[in-house]
């Protein structure tokens, strides 16, 4: 992937920065410069926040067959991650035997590597998550 | 508005068709859908082509004018334009075909479909397939295509109590289909405890929940109802066409359990062609994985919410049983080359309705309906087809 396109949504990958809609006052995540809900009543009205990197399970798999960029991390864990800002996102769920993942499983948010590009390229860090207790 | 018929169709086999390049297998599909017409082919107005990832699977884009010139039909200079919808390309160019002729702009269009997969190793398709999702926010963090279904499979199963077997019984439906159909992929029966014990690629989907990759293309050739007589004895008209959108990552719906998409565009159809999902006696569901087919014959309105594992562990979808669904065999068994899928549908139900069908013909089928989604429900075209 080239670099420019995962470095500007950096915010977003090291910090869960997202937005909140101040129309209607939904959380939106990644941010958007419009609300989807309210679309151009919103313009101009898109609150910048930060995920507090809280939340549940609401569906995962564990994953045995993946692009090659995943050999080295097979069998993993991806999940739907309810946010207790009531947002959702996609992610891995790491440091947990993948048989112990169950939906409503409460997990926090951590930076770690997401993959590299190619031997010699840039490495690009983001979150995953983590058993909260 | 003109009312809009097939009157020609053609398809290749699906499979790993080594021996066959892209172009090839779209003239193959082409030619036969034109000689099914019994068109000269000065007679076409207009070329769409549905195709998912050219620039990617054979390093090709431009693929309307790749068609058009290959099929002979650049010659004439007509219009060649490529559709694109990730698994719902072909679908969207049946209905760019359709809404030509029906607006009046057109007569006579050629809709084709056509996809060359087996030309990248596997990893690399499941790359190219996870473009149809959310690469930012979905395929970066690892999800793939198969783990967002197998999400929600689990979700299905949490919600509703569906079960792992009947989950996987469409499995073993759609391959009984497929073991009826010449020209599919997958011509073998398989068990239910084969389809349990296949190798887990996103849990709780294994290898025989997905639809394989595959090379194949398919073609119709569509007509104003006005002008089909002159063509063929045996028209399908196209009663309804219809098309509906949703969120490109599956995390940003609200229930992952139902394709809102499914659900809108269904309605749309069945208002336009003025009839009830009861009224449908064969259909083509986009069966990309097993779940994929539970979800559409629940959100279609066929079962209810909850009760499409059940349904189809009752045998109530299987050629015979109350609605046949996937009688080609489906994504599942007769193969799933993406940009062709839609178009094959169409012609599997034009079969249908013609009565041609031989060993998987539903007796007396006269109303059909194809359903093909993009992405994980982010797009959905359905067609109802009637025989006139």
């Amino acid at each position: 992937m080239p670099t420019a396109r995962f470095w500007r949504e950096n915010p977003s990958r090291y910090n869960l920065r997202a937005c909140r809609c101040g129309v209607c006052g939904k959380v939106i995540f990644p941010p958007r410069s419009i609300c989807p809900t309210c679309r151009r009543r919103s313009v101009g009205k898109m609150e910048d926040i930060k995920l507090r990197g809280d939340g549940e399970v609401y569906s995962f798999s564990v994953v045995h067959d993946a692009p090659s960029q995943f050999d080295m991390i097979k069998p993993y864990v991806i999940a739907i991650i309810k946010m207790d800002e009531g947002v959702m996102l996609t992610s891995q769920v790491v440091d947990c035997d993948p048989a112990e993942v169950k939906i409503g499983m409460k997990v926090r948010s951590t930076i770690r590597k997401l993959g590299e590009d190619g031997a010699a390229g840039v490495i690009y860090y983001g979150y995953k998550f983590i058993p909260a207790q | 508005m003109r009312d809009v018929a097939v009157i020609g169709i053609g398809d290749t086999k699906f499979g790993e068709l080594w021996d066959c390049s892209f172009r090839e297998i779209g003239i193959q599909a082409g030619l036969m859908a034109v000689g099914d017409a019994g068109l000269s082919g000065d007679e076409i107005d207009a070329l769409y082509v549905g195709n998912m990832s050219g620039g990617r699977y054979i390093e090709q884009e431009h693929i309307g004018c790749v068609i058009a010139d290959y099929s002979g039909m650049a010659r004439n200079h007509i219009a060649a334009t490529r559709v694109e919808a990730a698994g719902a390309s072909g679908g969207l160019a049946i209905r760019q075909g359709y809404m030509a002729i029906a607006s009046g702009l057109h007569d006579i269009v050629v809709v084709g479909g056509a996809e060359k997969m087996t030309d990248v190793p596997d990893q690399m398709s499941m790359a190219i397939q996870a473009s149809a999702e959310d690469q930012q926010w979905e395929a970066i963090f690892g999800a793939t295509f198969t783990s967002l279904h197998a999400m929600i499979a689990r979700r299905h199963m949490h919600e509703y109590g569906t079960t792992r077997e009947q989950i996987a019984q469409v499995a073993v439906k759609n391959h009984k289909h497929g073991a009826l159909n010449p020209k599919a992929q997958f011509q073998r029966e398989i068990s239910l405890e084969a389809v349990l014990r296949s190798p887990p690629v996103a849990e709780p989907l294994g290898v025989f929940d997905c639809a394989p990759n595959s090379d194949g293309a398919a073609a119709v050739v569509l007509c104003a109802v006005e002008k089909a007589k002159k063509y063929t004895d045996s028209p399908i008209k196209i009663t309804a066409s219809a098309q509906a959108s949703d969120t490109l990552a599956l995390h940003h719906r609200v229930d992952i359990c139902t394709f809102d998409a499914n659900k809108i565009a269904a309605t749309k159809a069945f208002k336009q062609a003025k009839i009830k999902p009861k009224d449908i006696d064969v259909a083509e569901m986009h069966d990309n994985f097993t779940i994929s087919e539970i979800l559409a014959i629940e959100d279609m309105g066929f079962f209810k919410k909850g009760e499409g594992g059940k349904a189809t562990e009752e045998g109530q979808t299987v050629i015979g049983g109350k609605l046949a669904v996937n009688t080609s065999g489906g994504l599942k068994a007769r193969g799933d080359p993406i940009g062709a899928t839609g178009v094959a549908q169409i012609v599997e139900i034009v079969t249908q309705l013609r009565g041609e069908a031989g060993r998987r013909q539903v007796k007396g089928a006269e109303v059909g309906l194809a359903h093909n989604v993009g992405g994980v429900g982010g797009t959905v075209v359905v067609h109802i087809l009637e025989a006139i």
